[in-house]
C-alpha cells in the first residue's frame, strides 16, 4: 500500500520534470530559430505588408522581389562559387596541416617539441587584433626573408587575393588552427601505442604508419576539425574583410551590404524608405546562411557524434 | 645478450628517425607560425613603441617609447571606457555561459521524444553566431519594429521585471538581482555563445561510466544528489577547458577590437592601434591566468 503511493510520487515527480524540461527546451529552441523564422517571414513579405498592422508572421502578399533584389545586389552566385571555392580550399589544406603538426606533437617527440607545442597554445590564446596590423604590412609587401624579390625582382602584394588564406591553411596557421591541432594531438595520443609498433613491425615507415594506420583511425577528429573549420572561415568577418576587402565572398558582400544597398536603391540621391532597405538586407543575411543551414542539416549528425570521439574531453 | 643489445641499437635508431620525422611533419605549422605569427607579434610589440609615417618609399618606424601607451591610456577618449567595458562583459559573461551550458547538457543527455532534434537546434548557434551577421541583426530595423509592435511584446514584457520586484522584496541583495536577471535579459546572447561548450559538456558526460550512476542509485542517491556528487566532479576539468574557450572566443570580436581596428585602418596610426593592441593582450592574458588558477585549484581528476 505504502510502496504503491511512493510509487505514485515519484512518479509525479517525473511527470513534472518531463513537463519542466519540454517547456525549458522547446521555449530555448524557440529562442534560437526565432531570428532566423523572422527572416525567413521577412523576405516573403511584399512591402505592402511591411506597413500593414494585421501582419505579423504569416505575410499577405508574398513575393520573391527581396530575394531577387539582394541577389543582384550581392552579386550572390559569384559570391557563392567564390566562398565555396575559398572555403573548401583552406578547409582541406587546414586540415592535412593541423593532422601533420598534431601527429608530430602527439607521437613523434623530438628536442624541443614541447616548447613548440607551448607556441600552439599561444597562438590559441593571442586575440587575432594584436598582430593584425603587422600581418597586414607583411602580407602588402610579402617578401618571404627577401625570397620573392629575388625572384620577381619586386615584393608581392598578396592583399586582395586568396593567396593569405591558402599560405596560413597549408603552415597551420590559419583562424583557429591551433585549436584544431590541439584536437588532432589530443586525438592522436588516445590511439594505443601498440597499433604503430605494430606497423613498424610489418614494415611500414612513419610516413606509411601516418597515412594508412592512423589516419584511417582518426575519422572523428576530421570531421570534426573540416566542419568547423569551413563553418568559421565561411563565417570569418575579422580576417576576410581586413585582407580580402574587394573580394567578391560572403562575409564582405554582407558587411558591404548596407552601403551598396542604399547606393542602388536610392540612386545614390533621393532617401530610400529604411524599412524596406532592412527588408532586403535581412534577405541578404538569409541567403548568406541558407548554404551553411542546408549543409548542417545533413552532417549535424556528425557534429554531434563527432566531437564526442575527438578525445577534447578524455 | 646479443639480441637485447642489437634491439637497443634498433630501438634507438628508430627513435631517432620518429624524432627527424617529427621535426618534418611540425616544419609547415613552423614555418607558419614564424611568418604569419611570430614576427608580426614582435613587430606589433615594436610598433607599440613606435611612430610609423607612411609614405611614398613604404613606411618609417622611429622609436618613441611609451608615448604610444600613454596616449592610449590617457589621451585617447574612449580607449579605457571601451576596454573595461568589454572586459567586465567578458568576465560576467563567463559563469553563466559555463552554467548554462552545463545544465543543457544535462538536459540534453536525458531521454525524452525529439532530443535529436533539440541537439541540431542548440549548436545551430554555432555556424549562426559569427561577426557580420550579428552585427548586422542588431542594426535590422524590421526586426525592431516587430519586436516592439507585435509577438516579441509578450516576450519583452515577460523579462524579468515582476521577478526582480520579487527578489527584491525577499531581501536579495541588489547586485545579485540586477546580475540575474541582466542574464535573463542577454539570454540569446548567452544562447548564441554556448553552443561548442554544450557540445564539451555532453562529450564529457557522455563518458562517465553508468557504473557510477547504478551504484548511486543502489545506494539511494536521487537525480539531485548524483548531480553534485558525480557529474559535477566528472565534468570539471571540462569546465576549465570551457572557461578557456570562452575567454578566447569572446576576446576575439568586440567592441575592443573594433576600436582597435578602426584606429588602424581608418586613422593609420598604427602605433596607437598596436599599443592599444598590446594592452588589451595583457589584460586578456591576466583574465586567462587569474581563471586558470581559480579553477585549476578545485578541479577533480579522476585518475
Amino acid at each position: 500500500m505504502r510502496n504503491s503511493r511512493l510509487l505514485s510520487v515519484e512518479s509525479w515527480k517525473r511527470w513534472i520534470w518531463s513537463f519542466v524540461r519540454l517547456v525549458l527546451i522547446a521555449g530555448l529552441s524557440f529562442l534560437i530559430l526565432y531570428p532566423i523564422l523572422q527572416k525567413i517571414s521577412t523576405a516573403i513579405k511584399d512591402k505592402e505588408d511591411l506597413y500593414s498592422p494585421i501582419v505579423v508572421w504569416v505575410p499577405i502578399h508574398y513575393t520573391w522581389d527581396n530575394f531577387k533584389q539582394a541577389i543582384m545586389i550581392m552579386d550572390y552566385w559569384e559570391t557563392l562559387v567564390n566562398t565555396f571555392a575559398l572555403s573548401i580550399s583552406t578547409t582541406i589544406l587546414t586540415a592535412i596541416s593541423c593532422a601533420l603538426a598534431g601527429y608530430g606533437f602527439a607521437r613523434l617527440k623530438f628536442k624541443g617539441s614541447n616548447l613548440l607545442f607551448a607556441g600552439v597554445i599561444l597562438t590559441i590564446l593571442v586575440p587575432p587584433s594584436t598582430i593584425l596590423i603587422p600581418l597586414y604590412l607583411n602580407l602588402k609587401d610579402f617578401t618571404l626573408l627577401g625570397i620573392v624579390p629575388l625572384l620577381t625582382g619586386k615584393s608581392a602584394n598578396l592583399l586582395n587575393t586568396y593567396w593569405p588564406f591558402i599560405l596560413t591553411a597549408l603552415t597551420a596557421n590559419s583562424l583557429k588552427a591551433g585549436l584544431y591541432i590541439f584536437i588532432f594531438r589530443q586525438f592522436f595520443r588516445g590511439i594505443p601505442k601498440e597499433v604503430e609498433e605494430a606497423a613498424y613491425i610489418d614494415g611500414a615507415g612513419v610516413g606509411r604508419t601516418f597515412s594508412r594506420i592512423m589516419l584511417p583511425n582518426a575519422i572523428p577528429a576530421i570531421i570534426t576539425v573540416l566542419l568547423f573549420s569551413f563553418v568559421w572561415q565561411w563565417n570569418d568577418s575579422f580576417f576576410t574583410t581586413t585582407y580580402l576587402s574587394s573580394g567578391k565572398v560572403m562575409s564582405v558582400q554582407l558587411s558591404a551590404l548596407p552601403y551598396n544597398l542604399n547606393n542602388i536603391v536610392s540612386g545614390g540621391s533621393s532617401q530610400a524608405d529604411p524599412f524596406y532597405l532592412s527588408m532586403v538586407q535581412d534577405t541578404g543575411i538569409l541567403l548568406a546562411i541558407l548554404p551553411l543551414i542546408i549543409i548542417y542539416f545533413f552532417v549535424q549528425r556528425y557534429f554531434v557524434e563527432g566531437i564526442e570521439r575527438t578525445g577534447i574531453v578524455g | 645478450m646479443k639480441s637485447i643489445l642489437k634491439s637497443r641499437l634498433l630501438k634507438k635508431t628508430y627513435s631517432e628517425k620518429k624524432a627527424l620525422w617529427g621535426f618534418l611533419y611540425v616544419l609547415p605549422w613552423l614555418l607558419g607560425f614564424i611568418f604569419f605569427f611570430f614576427v608580426p607579434l614582435l613587430s606589433s610589440l615594436q610598433f607599440s613603441f613606435s611612430k610609423i609615417t607612411a609614405n611614398s618609399e613604404g613606411i618609417t618606424v622611429k622609436y618613441i617609447g611609451f608615448e604610444n601607451y600613454v596616449e592610449a591610456l590617457t589621451v585617447n577618449t574612449s580607449f579605457n571606457r571601451v576596454l573595461t567595458e568589454s572586459i567586465v562583459n567578458i568576465v560576467v559573461n563567463i559563469p553563466l555561459i559555463v552554467i548554462f551550458s552545463l545544465f543543457l547538457a544535462v538536459l540534453l543527455n536525458q531521454k525524452f521524444i525529439g532530443r535529436s532534434a533539440a541537439r541540431a537546434i542548440f549548436f545551430l548557434p554555432v555556424i549562426l553566431a559569427s561577426g557580420v551577421i550579428m552585427n548586422l541583426e542588431s542594426t535590422s530595423l524590421v526586426q525592431a519594429i516587430s519586436d516592439a509592435s507585435s509577438g516579441a511584446k509578450v516576450v519583452n514584457s515577460l523579462q524579468s521585471f515582476e521577478l526582480e520586484k520579487m527578489m527584491l522584496q525577499a531581501g536579495v541583495s541588489e547586485w545579485i538581482v540586477n546580475y540575474l536577471t541582466g542574464s535573463v535579459d542577454r539570454i540569446y546572447q548567452i544562447v548564441s555563445q554556448s553552443g561548442v561548450q554544450i557540445l564539451i559538456f555532453l562529450a564529457g558526460i557522455q563518458t562517465i561510466s553508468p557504473q557510477l550512476y547504478e551504484a548511486s542509485k543502489m545506494e539511494g542517491a536521487t537525480g539531485y544528489e548524483a548531480f553534485w556528487k558525480i557529474t559535477f566532479p566528472m565534468v570539471s576539468p571540462l569546465i576549465l577547458v570551457n572557461v578557456i574557450y570562452t575567454i578566447v572566443d569572446s576576446v576575439s570580436t568586440n567592441e575592443i577590437t573594433d576600436l582597435i581596428l578602426d584606429t588602424g585602418f581608418s586613422a593609420f596610426n598604427f602605433g596607437l592601434s598596436s599599443a592599444m593592441a598590446t594592452i588589451y593582450f595583457v589584460a586578456v592574458a591576466l583574465i586567462l591566468l587569474i581563471s586558470t588558477y581559480l579553477i585549476s585549484r578545485k578541479v577533480f581528476y579522476y585518475d
